[in-house]
C-alpha cells in the first residue's frame, strides 16, 4: 500500500509512479509567464504634463461656458410670479384668516395682484410652504404604500409605521399616517379681472399634476372595479384633520379616493423645508392670445391651512416652464464659474509654463 | 509526583479479552484525528462567536440591531441587517470550506490502512488508521508512513535499525536512524504474544526532540528509552523493510499534531496606523452625532408648545421633550451615519493583501530554477510591512554565502598544504559557469528529461525523491545536472566533492599507510611511524569518522555491509568489562573491529556491488555513467589537472558512487576532502564507522559514543576503538578558538617542544585561512587509557540514563571527555559568496536600509566575508569592540562613542546648534541631548563600522550598556557580530526593535536563526541548505538572498504604497459620502432624515464603489518595478511611511468634506425651491457622489491597465443597472423612500445630465492644483 498523497506537498513533482512513459512535461512550480501574473499588464499613465492639462481645462472651460449662458438665458426666459398669502401682515386680506384659524367654519380672503408680463404658453400654478419640514424622517416614514397601492388588508390593517394617526376611533384611517393627515386643503382660484373691472375666471385643470406613474400604478383605489368608494372606505375613519373623507376629495370618479391627484402630488414629500408643489395648469388657448395677459387678477383663497405653528409661509407661484425645468438661474452660474476658472486657471498655467517651464524643464507643473 | 509525570503503557493484547474495561490504556486519545473546528450543529454559535471576536463586526451588528428599537430607527432593519450578514456570511463560508477541506484531509487519513497486531487471529491485520490506539503492535514496511509515534521494538535490519525521513515534520529530508530499544536489539524475531513489558514514559509532548522514558520487564529490569527510539507520527520508513513497534502516542497526543499549530497572526504597522484612523473616525461620527443631537433639540425648542404638523408625535401618541428627542436622535444618527466606519474596509484589506500575497507569488524574478522554488508568504497579512522595513538583521552563512563548503587547505602537524590545484580547479568552475550560462537554454532541457526516464527505471529505488536538491553552484548547467546526478543526497555538486588533492599531502597519506599495513603485516607496533606520518593518518581518520554522516548510495540506498555479530555501543559498565578484557581482545579473531576481517568485509563489499547490477539498476548506472561523460570531457580539456585526478574519480565510481549525507556542508565537504585522499567513509552503524583507506583496505572503528555538536561547546567528538592500535581513542572537531584552549599544555620534553611548535605553526595558519574568509575548523585526538575511559564512562552513563536533567548531565560529561586534546591540524573551508550579494547589500543599504550581519563566525572569518560582500568598505573606519568584562565593555563603548562624536559630530560642524541636532537625531543615550526629530534619518552617512564579537555581545547587551551599545551602533553604517548565539542575535533584533522603535527584518536559514526570525517585524526564512526549521518559523520564505532586493525594494514598496493609498481612499470615500446626508440635516431639521435611498446607503459601500478600489488597490503601481530596482533610494518613501501620515488622514477627511459640500450644494441651489421630492432629489445626489468617488479614484490612479477601465465601467452600470431594477420592480414596497420609477424619470430629464457633469468636474477642481 502506497499511502502517498499524505504530505504530498513535500513531493517536487515528479513522482516516480505518477510520471508517465516518454518523460510527461514536469510539473514545476515556475510561475507562469503572462502578463497578468507578472503586473506587466499594458497600462495608460496618465502623467500630469503642461501638454495634457492645459488643453483639458482650455477644453472644459470652452464647453462649458457656452452651456451656462445657455442655461442662464434659458433660466431667464421663464416667467415666474409669486405672491404670499400667509397673512401674517396685519395689511394682508388673509390677516384674519390666519389669526382665527379653526378647523370648523372656513375662513375666505381675496387677493390682488398684477402680471407686468404676459405669461405665454402653458403655466403652471403653484403652491409653496416655507419652513415645513415634510422631510422630517419621522413624518416622511408616517405612510403606509399598499395601503395607498389599494391593498385591502391595509385598508383594515395599516402599517405600523402610520402610528399615532393609523386609527381613530377604532376605525383605521384611510388614508392614514402624518403625511396624509396633514395634507394641503386650501382652495385657490384665478381670475382674471377684466380692464373694465369684471372678474372672469380662469379655467385651472387639475388632470396631469401627479406623476403619471404614482397616479396609475402608484396609487389605487381599494376595492378594484367598485366605482361606489363610499362603500369601499365605508370601514374607515378620515384622517383626523381633514374635513372630509377620502372619498369625498372630489366628484370626479378618476380623480377622487386615493387617486386624486392633489392627495398624491401632497404625498410626494419635498426635499426641502421651501417647497412648492404643483397646483393645477392653465391650459394654453388656442388662439393668439396669452395664456395670462398683462393685467390684474385676483386669487381668492379657501383659508384652511394653518402656518402658523411653525412660523410658515404660504405662496402662490404661476410660472412658465422650458425644457429644463422651472426658474433657476444656479446651474448656468455654476456652468460658467466652473468654465471660468478652468479657462483662467489655464490661461495662468499656461502663463507659468511659458515662463518657467522651458527653463528647468519640468513638466510636472500641474501636480 | 513522578507518575502525575508520566504515562504508561501496557500492551493491548492483554486485554483484549476483557473488552477494554480494564484496559489501562483506555484513557489515551485513539488514534482519530480531527482538526475541523466545527461540527454540523456547533457551526453557527462557534463561528459567530469567533467572527465577534473581531470588534468591528460588534459593532456593526450592534448598530444593525439598533435599528430593530423602533424610536431609533432608521433604515427598515431588514434592511440594515444586509451588510452585516453579508459581511458574516461571506466569512462563514469561507471558514466552511476550509473546515470542509480540514474534514476531508481528516477522514482521508483516518481511513489509511495500517497493520495492527491481534490477537485472536494471531497475526497483523490491516486496520484504519483512526482504529489504532495506544499499546497496539504496528507493522511497518518500507515507504509506509507512521499512523502514530511508535516505539520502536523490531527491525528487520539487521542493525536494528530503522531509518525514517522527517520531511512532514521539519522539512529536513536526510535520513534519520533510529534504534530498536535495547532489550529488543538481540530478538531475532518479535512475537508480540511474548512481549509483556510496560512502558512507562513522559506525558504527550511537543518537542520533536526529546522523548524520555522507562521500559520495565517483568523481570524487574529498566531500560531507558530515548529518541533514538521513537518513530514519530508522519514520518515515512526508508530503506528498512519492516519494523514492528508498540503505539505510545496516538492521534492528537502524537508529537506531530501537538506541534502543529495554526499560522501566524501579525498585525502590520501600517494596520496599526489605520486602527488609530478608525478610531478617529469614530470620533468624528460622534461629534456628527452629538452636533446633530443638539442641533435637533434646539429645533424641538423653537417649536416650543406649538406641535407643527411634521413633527409626528412617538407612536404611542405622547410628546417627546426636545431632550428626549436628542438623545433618540442621537441613536438615530448613528445608525444613519455608520458608513463613516467602514464596514468593508476589512474585507476589502484581506482580499487586496490575498492578491498581493498571489502577485509576490507569481513573480518570475523571484522564482529559482535549480531548486525549483519561488517565495512563499507564510503571513499572509503583512505584506505591506515589507515597504517599512528599517533594519535588517541577516545571517551569513548560508544566507549570505551558499553554505556549500568548499574544502581548500588544511594543516597537518604544522605544515601547511596549500592546494594549489584545488584553487585553480575551482577557478576553472568559475570560468566554466560564465561560458555554460550562455547555453543553458538549449542545454538545460536536456539533462532533466534523462533524469525522469533514469528514474522511470531506477523503481528498486527506495527512496526515490528528496525535495532537497542541489543548488547555489555557480552556474545552472551545472547546478541542474548535479541534481540529477545526485537526487538522492545533501550538499554534493561536483565543486564540493570533487578536491584536487595536494601532491605533497598525498604522497604522505599513502606513506603512512603502507608503512601502516607493512607494520600490521609485521605485527610491529605502530609507533614506530613517524610522528607527522601518524598525524597525518589519524587527521584524515578525524575528518572521515568525526561526524555524523551518513553513507548511501543512489542505486541502493544504504549500501550496507552484512555483519556477522552484533553489537550495540557500550552501554553498561559490565558490557564494558566483557568487551575490554584482555582475553577477548587478543582472541578477537572473529571480532568484528578487528582487522583481519577487514578484507573479508571488503570483499563480501564487492558482492554487495556485484547484485546490485540487476538489469534495471545497470540502465540507471549507465545512465548516470553517460552523463558524467561529457562533463569529464571538458575538464580534460580546460585543465591543467594531475592524472591522479581521474583516477580518484574513477575510484569514486567503482565505489557504486557513494553519497553522503550530512547534517551540516561542512562535515559533508571534510568527508569528501579525506576521500580525495583515498581515506573514505564507507559505512556509518551506530556503532561502527567503516573507513577504506589506501594499502590497509576496510578498517572498522568501533564507534563507543558520539558527542554531539551543540553551539555552546562549538565542537563534537567521537569515541572509538582503533581498529590497530586497539587503544580507545577520542577525536575531536570543532571551532578553533574553542579547541586551542583545550589542547593539552606542553611538556617541556622533545615531544612537547614539537607540540608547542605545531601549536604554533597551526595558529599562525589559522590567523592567514581566517584572512582569507576560509571558515577553520581545529582537528584534535586524544588518547584514553582503560582505565580513564572507565572512570569517564561510569559517569557518562549515569547521565545518558538519567531522566531528570539529562541534557545538562551529557552536557558535562561531555566537557569532561574534551580536555587534554593533542592538536592535529586545522582546515580551511570555503563558503562562497551567494550571486549577487554585494550588489544586493549595497542596494538595500541605499535604499536607506541598516544592515547588520550576525553571525556564529569568527571574527576574522566575519569580516572577510563582510568585505567580500561589500558590507564594509575598505575605506571604512572600523570599531572593534572586543571586552573580557563587563566594566572593559563599558568603557569600550563610552570611548567610541566619545570617539565618533568627537570625530563626525563637532569636527565638521562648528556650529553647535548643528551639532546637538545632528546628536540628536542619532544618539539617544543618556549623555546626549534629547533626540530632537525623532528617527526621521534612518541612514547614517558615517563611514563607521562597528565588529563585536559574541563575549562583548554579552556584556553590551546589559541593560546598563544597552543604550550605550546602541548609540555607537546606530552611528556606524555596518554592523557585524560575531560569534554570537542564536539567543543573542535575538535579543539583539529585539533591543533594535524595542528601543529605536524601527521596523525590523531578520533574514537566516538556520535552526540557529529562528528565535530572531521570530522576533523580528517580519521573518525571512531562506529555504537553504540547513532544514526547513528557519522556513518553518518565518512570514516570507526566498529561495535566495538576493531577491530580497525585489521583495523589499518593488513588493515590499508597492504593497505598502497600494495599502496605504487604499486605506486612505477608503477613509475618504466614506467621510465624503457620510457627510452628504450630514449637511442634510441642516435641511431636514437634524431629525435623521436621509436624501439618499436607504438602499443606495447600505450598498454604496458594498457593491457599488466597491470594485474598482480592490483593482486599483491590487494593480497600481505608482513607480514602475525598474525604477524602484535602479533607484533603491525610493523605498525610503515606505521607511518614513509617507503614503500615509498622519496629516493624511486629515487632508483627505477635509478634501472629502469639501467634495460633499460642493456634490450636495449643487443639486441643493439647482432644485431650491422647486417641487421636487425628498428622493427625487438624493438619487442625483447619490450619482454625484459615484461619479466624484470613481473620478477620484481614478486620479489617484497611477497606472490604469484594461482592469481599472472594466472595473470603473462595471461599477456605474451596476449602479445603474441596480438603480433601475429597483425602481421599477415594486410600486408599493421599500417604505419609506418608495422609488417607483424615480430614476427612469430622472434619465430623462436633462438637468440630471447637467448635474453629473458639472459637480464632479467641481468637485474635483483642487485635486488638479
Amino acid at each position: 500500500i502506497m499511502a502517498s498523497s499524505y504530505g504530498a506537498k513535500e513531493e517536487d513533482g515528479h513522482h516516480p509512479g505518477s510520471a508517465g512513459l516518454g518523460g510527461a512535461a514536469i510539473r514545476t512550480k515556475k510561475p507562469d509567464n503572462t502578463a497578468f501574473k507578472q503586473q506587466r499588464l499594458p497600462a495608460w499613465q496618465p502623467i500630469l504634463t503642461a501638454g495634457t492639462v492645459l488643453p483639458a481645462f482650455f477644453i472644459i472651460g470652452l464647453i462649458f461656458i457656452p452651456i451656462g449662458i445657455g442655461l442662464y438665458v434659458t433660466s431667464n426666459n421663464i416667467k415666474e410670479f409669486e405672491l404670499d398669502y400667509t397673512g401674517t401682515d396685519m395689511s394682508s386680506p388673509c390677516f384674519n384668516c390666519s389669526q382665527s384659524w379653526n378647523s370648523t367654519n372656513t375662513c375666505k380672503c381675496e387677493l390682488f395682484f398684477s402680471l407686468d408680463q404676459p405669461f405665454e404658453s402653458n403655466v403652471f400654478m403653484y403652491y409653496g410652504l416655507s419652513n415645513f419640514y415634510q422631510n422630517h424622517r419621522r413624518y416622511v416614514k408616517s405612510r403606509d404604500d399598499s395601503q395607498l397601492n389599494g391593498d385591502e388588508r391595509s385598508l383594515k390593517e395599516p402599517s405600523k409605521e402610520c402610528e399615532p394617526y393609523r386609527t381613530n376611533e377604532n376605525k383605521p384611517i384611510a388614508p392614514c399616517g402624518a403625511i396624509a393627515n396633514s395634507m394641503f386643503n386650501d382652495t385657490l382660484d384665478l381670475f382674471y379681472i377684466d380692464p373694465n373691472g369684471k372678474k372672469r375666471p380662469i379655467s385651472l385643470t387639475k388632470k396631469g399634476i401627479a406623476w403619471w406613474t404614482d397616479k396609475h400604478v402608484k396609487f389605487r383605489n381599494p376595492g378594484g372595479s367598485n366605482s361606489n368608494l363610499t362603500t369601499v372606505f365605508k370601514d374607515t375613519a378620515k384622517p383626523v384633520n381633514w374635513h372630509k373623507p377620502v372619498y369625498e376629495l372630489d366628484v370626479d370618479i378618476e380623480n377622487n379616493g386615493f387617486i386624486n391627484e392633489d392627495f398624491i402630488v401632497w404625498m410626494r414629500t419635498a426635499a426641502l423645508p421651501t417647497f412648492r408643489k404643483l397646483y393645477r395648469i392653465i391650459q394654453k388657448n388656442n388662439d393668439m392670445t396669452p395664456t395670462l395677459p398683462r393685467g390684474n387678477y385676483s386669487l381668492a383663497v379657501t383659508y384652511n391651512y394653518p402656518v402658523r405653528s411653525f412660523e410658515g409661509r404660504k405662496r402662490m407661484i404661476l410660472s412658465t416652464i422650458s425644457w429644463m425645468g422651472g426658474k433657476n438661474p444656479f446651474l448656468g452660474i455654476a456652468y460658467i464659474t466652473v468654465g471660468s476658472i478652468c479657462f483662467f486657471l489655464g490661461v495662468v498655467l499656461l502663463f507659468i509654463h511659458h515662463k518657467y517651464g522651458n527653463r528647468n524643464n519640468s513638466s510636472d507643473i500641474a501636480s | 509526583r513522578w507518575e502525575d509525570k508520566t504515562r504508561i503503557v501496557h500492551a493491548n493484547i492483554l486485554y483484549d479479552l476483557t473488552k477494554g474495561g480494564d484496559n489501562p490504556n483506555r484513557h489515551y486519545a485513539n488514534n482519530k484525528i480531527k482538526t475541523t473546528k466545527y461540527t454540523l450543529l456547533s457551526f453557527l454559535p462557534k463561528n459567530l462567536f469567533e467572527q465577534f471576536h473581531r470588534f468591528a463586526n460588534v459593532y456593526f451588528v450592534f448598530i444593525a440591531l439598533l435599528n430593530f428599537v423602533p424610536v431609533v430607527n432608521a433604515f427598515q432593519p431588514e434592511l440594515a441587517l444586509a451588510p452585516v450578514v453579508f459581511i458574516l456570511s461571506v466569512t462563514a463560508i469561507k471558514d466552511l470550506w476550509e473546515d470542509y477541506r480540514r474534514h476531508r484531509s481528516d477522514k482521508e487519513i483516518n481511513h489509511l490502512d495500517c497493520l495492527v497486531y491481534c490477537r485472536s487471529e494471531k497475526r497483523y491485520v490491516e486496520k484504519y488508521w483512526k482504529e489504532v490506539r495506544v499499546g497496539d503492535f504496528i507493522r511497518l514496511r518500507c515507504n509506509e508512513i507512521l499512523p502514530a509515534d511508535v516505539l520502536l521494538l523490531s527491525s528487520s535490519d539487521p542493525d536494528r535499525l530503522c531509518h525514517i525521513e522527517t520531511a512532514t515534520l521539519d522539512g529536513e529530508t536526510n535520513l534519520k536512524q533510529r534504534q530498536v530499544v535495547r532489550s529488543f536489539i538481540d530478538l531475532v524475531s518479535f512475537d508480540p504474544l511474548k512481549y509483556n513489558s510496560v512502558i512507562e514514559c513522559e506525558k504527550p509532548n511537543n518537542d520533536l526532540n526529546r522523548f524520555r522514558g522507562y521500559i520495565i520487564h517483568r523481570s524487574g529490569k529498566r531500560d531507558g528509552l530515548y529518541k533514538d527510539n521513537l518513530l514519530l507520527r508522519g514520518c515515512t520508513i526508508r530503506n528498512t523493510e519492516e519494523a514492528v513497534g508498540i503505539i505510545i502516542y496516538a492521534g492528537h497526543e502524537t508529537k506531530a499534531m501537538l506541534n502543529n499549530n495554526g499560522p501566524r497572526y501579525k498585525r502590520s504597522k501600517l494596520e496599526r496606523q489605520m486602527n488609530v484612523d478608525v478610531f478617529w473616525c469614530v470620533i468624528i461620527l460622534l461629534v456628527m452625532c452629538l452636533f446633530s443631537a443638539i442641533g435637533h433639540g434646539l429645533w424641538m425648542f423653537q417649536y416650543g408648545d406649538k406641535r407643527p404638523v411634521f413633527d409626528v408625535l412617538s407612536p404611542e401618541g405622547t410628546e417627546l421633550s426636545p431632550v428626549v428627542s436628542a438623545i433618540y436622535l442621537f441613536l438615530t444618527m448613528i445608525i444613519v451615519l455608520q458608513v463613516l466606519i467602514p464596514i468593508s474596509l476589512f474585507v476589502s484589506i484581506e482580499i487586496v493583501k490575498i492578491c498581493q500575497v498571489y502577485f509576490i507569488h507569481q513573480d518570475m524574478e523571484l522564482y529559482d530554477e535549480e531548486t525549483d522554488s519561488h517565495l512563499q508568504c507564510r503571513a499572509l497579512n503583512i505584506t505591506e510591512d515589507l515597504g517599512q522595513m528599517q533594519y535588517i538583521f541577516s545571517d551569513k552563512t548560508g544566507t549570505l554565502t551558499e553554505n556549500k563548503m568548499v574544502f581548500r587547505r588544511c594543516t597537518v602537524a604544522g605544515v601547511e598544504y596549500s592546494h594549489d590545484a584545488n584553487a585553480r580547479r575551482l577557478a576553472m568552475y568559475q570560468e566554466m559557469d560564465s561560458e555554460e550560462e550562455e547555453c543553458t537554454s538549449h542545454g538545460g532541457t536536456l539533462p532533466r528529461r534523462d533524469s525522469v526516464t533514469s528514474h522511470q527505471s531506477g523503481k528498486v529505488v527506495l527512496r526515490s525523491q528528496s525535495t532537497k536538491s542541489h543548488r547555489r553552484t555557480g552556474s545552472r548547467a551545472e547546478a541542474k545536472r548535479a541534481s540529477i546526478l545526485s537526487k538522492h543526497t545533501a550538499f554534493s555538486s561536483p565543486m564540493e566533492k570533487d578536491i584536487t588533492p595536494d601532491p605533497q599531502l598525498m604522497d604522505k597519506v599513502n606513506e603512512c599507510s603502507s608503512q601502516m599495513e607493512f607494520m600490521r603485516f609485521h605485527s610491529q607496533s605502530l609507533n614506530q611511524i613517524p610522528p607527522d606520518l601518524c598525524d597525518v593518518f589519524d587527521f584524515f581518520i578525524a575528518l572521515t569518522i568525526c561526524n555524523t554522516v551518513v553513507v548511501s548510495s543512489p542505486n541502493q540506498p544504504r549500501q550496507k555491509v552484512r555483519r556477522y555479530e552484533l553489537k550495540s555501543p557500550v552501554k553498561t559498565i559490565e558490557d564494558f568489562i566483557k568487551r575490554f578484557t584482555p582475553s577477548r581482545l587478543t582472541s578477537g579473531s572473529n571480532n568484528s573491529s578487528s582487522s583481519s576481517l577487514a578484507t573479508n568485509r571488503s570483499s563480501s563489499h564487492k558482492v554487495g556491488c556485484s547484485m546490485l547490477s540487476s538489469p534495471s539498476a545497470e540502465s540507471t548506472l549507465t545512465k548516470l555513467k553517460e552523463e558524467k561523460r561529457p562533463e569529464h570531457d571538458l575538464q580534460h580539456a580546460f585543465s591543467p589537472v594531475p592524472p591522479n585526478f581521474d583516477k580518484t574519480k574513477a575510484l569514486a565510481q567503482d565505489e557504486c558512487e557513494l553519497r553522503y549525507e550530512a547534517e551540516s556542508p561542512d562535515e559533508a565537504a571534510l568527508v569528501y576532502a579525506a576521500r580525495a585522499y583515498k581515506c573514505a567513509l564507507v559505512g556509518r552503524l551506530p556503532d561502527q564507522v567503516t573507513v577504506e583507506l589506501p594499502h590497509l583496505g576496510k578498517l572498522s572503528f568501533e564507534l563507543l559514543h558520539t558527542l554531539g555538536f551543540d553551539s555552546t561547546r562549538k565542537r563534537m567528538s567521537v569515541v572509538v576503538k582503533h581498529p590497530l592500535t586497539e587503544q580507545i581513542t577520542v577525536y575531536t572537531k570543532g571551532a578553533d578558538s574553542v579547541i586551542m584552549d583545550l589542547i593539552r599544555p606542553a611538556t617541556d620534553d622533545c615531544k612537547g617542544k614539537r607540540q608547542r611548535k605545531i601549536l604554533y605553526k597551526t595558529q599562525n595558519y589559522l590567523n592567514l585561512y581566517a584572512a582569507d574568509g576560509l571558515r577553520t575548523l581545529c582537528i584534535a585526538k586524544k588518547v584514553l587509557s582503560k582505565e580513564e575511559y572507565a572512570s569517564w564512562l561510569q559517569l557518562h552513563l549515569e547521565a545518558e540514563t538519567a531522566i531528570q536533567r539529562r541534557e545538562e548531565l551529557l552536557f558535562e560529561s561531555a566537557l569532561r571527555l574534551e580536555t587534554n586534546l593533542q592538536l592535529l591540524g586545522a582546515t580551511g573551508v570555503e563558503d562562497r559568496l551567494q550571486d549577487g550579494v554585494p550588489e544586493t547589500i549595497a542596494s538595500l543599504r541605499k535604499a536607506g536600509l541598516q544592515i547588520w550581519v550576525l553571525t556564529g563566525d569568527k571574527q576574522e572569518t566575519a569580516i572577510n566575508i563582510a568585505y567580500a560582500c561589500k558590507l564594509l568598505d575598505p575605506e571604512e573606519e572600523i570599531i572593534t569592540l572586543n571586552a573580557d568584562s563587563q566594566e572593559a565593555c563599558a568603557v569600550l563603548l563610552k570611548n567610541s562613542l566619545q570617539y565618533i562624536q568627537k570625530k563626525f559630530l563637532c569636527n565638521p560642524r562648528p556650529d553647535p546648534q548643528a551639532t546637538r541636532d545632528y546628536a540628536g537625531i542619532h544618539f539617544s543615550s543618556p549623555m546626549c541631548s534629547p533626540a530632537s526629530s525623532g528617527h526621521s534619518s534612518p541612514f547614517l552617512v558615517h563611514r563607521l563600522g562597528l565588529v563585536i564579537d559574541g563575549r562583548t555581545l554579552a556584556y553590551a547587551l546589559d541593560k546598563s550598556l544597552e543604550d550605550d551599545f546602541l548609540a555607537v551602533a546606530r552611528s556606524c553604517r555596518s554592523v557585524l557580530c560575531c560569534r554570537s548565539t542564536p539567543l543573542q542575535k535575538s535579543m539583539v533584533v529585539k533591543l533594535v526593535r524595542n528601543k529605536l522603535k524601527v521596523m525590523t527584518l531578520a533574514i537566516g536559514d538556520g535552526a540557529n536563526d529562528v528565535s530572531m526570525i521570530q522576533v523580528a517585524d517580519v521573518g525571512v526564512g531562506i529555504s537553504g541548505q540547513e532544514g526547513m526549521q528557519a522556513v518553518m518559523a518565518s512570514d516570507f520564505a526566498l529561495p535566495r538572498f538576493r531577491y530580497l532586493q525585489k521583495l523589499l525594494l518593488v513588493h515590499g514598496h508597492w504593497c505598502y504604497s497600494r495599502l496605504a493609498n487604499m486605506i486612505l481612499y477608503f477613509f475618504y470615500k466614506n467621510a465624503m459620502f457620510v457627510a452628504l446626508i450630514f449637511w442634510y440635516q441642516f435641511y431636514c431639521g437634524f431629525s435623521g432624515s436621509s436624501m439618499v435611498d436607504q438602499w443606495y446607503l447600505i450598498f454604496f459601500n458594498l457593491m457599488f464603489s466597491a470594485f474598482p478600489q480592490l483593482v486599483t488597490g491590487t494593480l497600481d503601481k505608482d513607480v514602475s518595478a525598474e525604477t524602484l530596482q535602479e533607484l533603491p533610494q525610493l523605498y525610503m518613501n515606505g521607511q518614513n511611511s509617507e503614503e500615509y501620515k498622519p496629516y493624511m488622514f486629515w487632508m483627505n477627511m477635509i478634501d472629502a468634506f469639501y467634495q460633499s459640500l460642493i456634490c450636495f450644494f449643487i443639486p441643493y441651489f439647482t432644485y431650491v425651491d422647486s417641487d421636487v421630492d425628498l428622493f427625487t432629489w438624493g438619487t442625483p445626489i447619490t450619482t454625484l457622489a459615484l461619479f466624484t468617488i470613481l473620478l477620484h479614484l481614478g486620479i489617484e490612479t497611477k497606472t490604469w491597465t484594461w482592469m481599472n477601465w472594466v472595473s470603473i465601467g462595471f461599477s456605474i452600470a451596476l449602479f445603474f443597472i441596480v438603480a433601475l431594477c429597483y425602481n421599477a420592480s415594486c410600486p408599493a414596497c421599500f417604505s419609506p423612500s418608495n422609488p417607483y420609477w424615480t430614476m427612469q424619470r430622472l434619465l430623462g430629464e436633462p438637468i440630471f445630465y447637467l448635474l453629473c457633469v458639472v459637480t464632479p468636474i467641481a468637485a474635483l477642481l483642487p485635486r488638479y492644483l
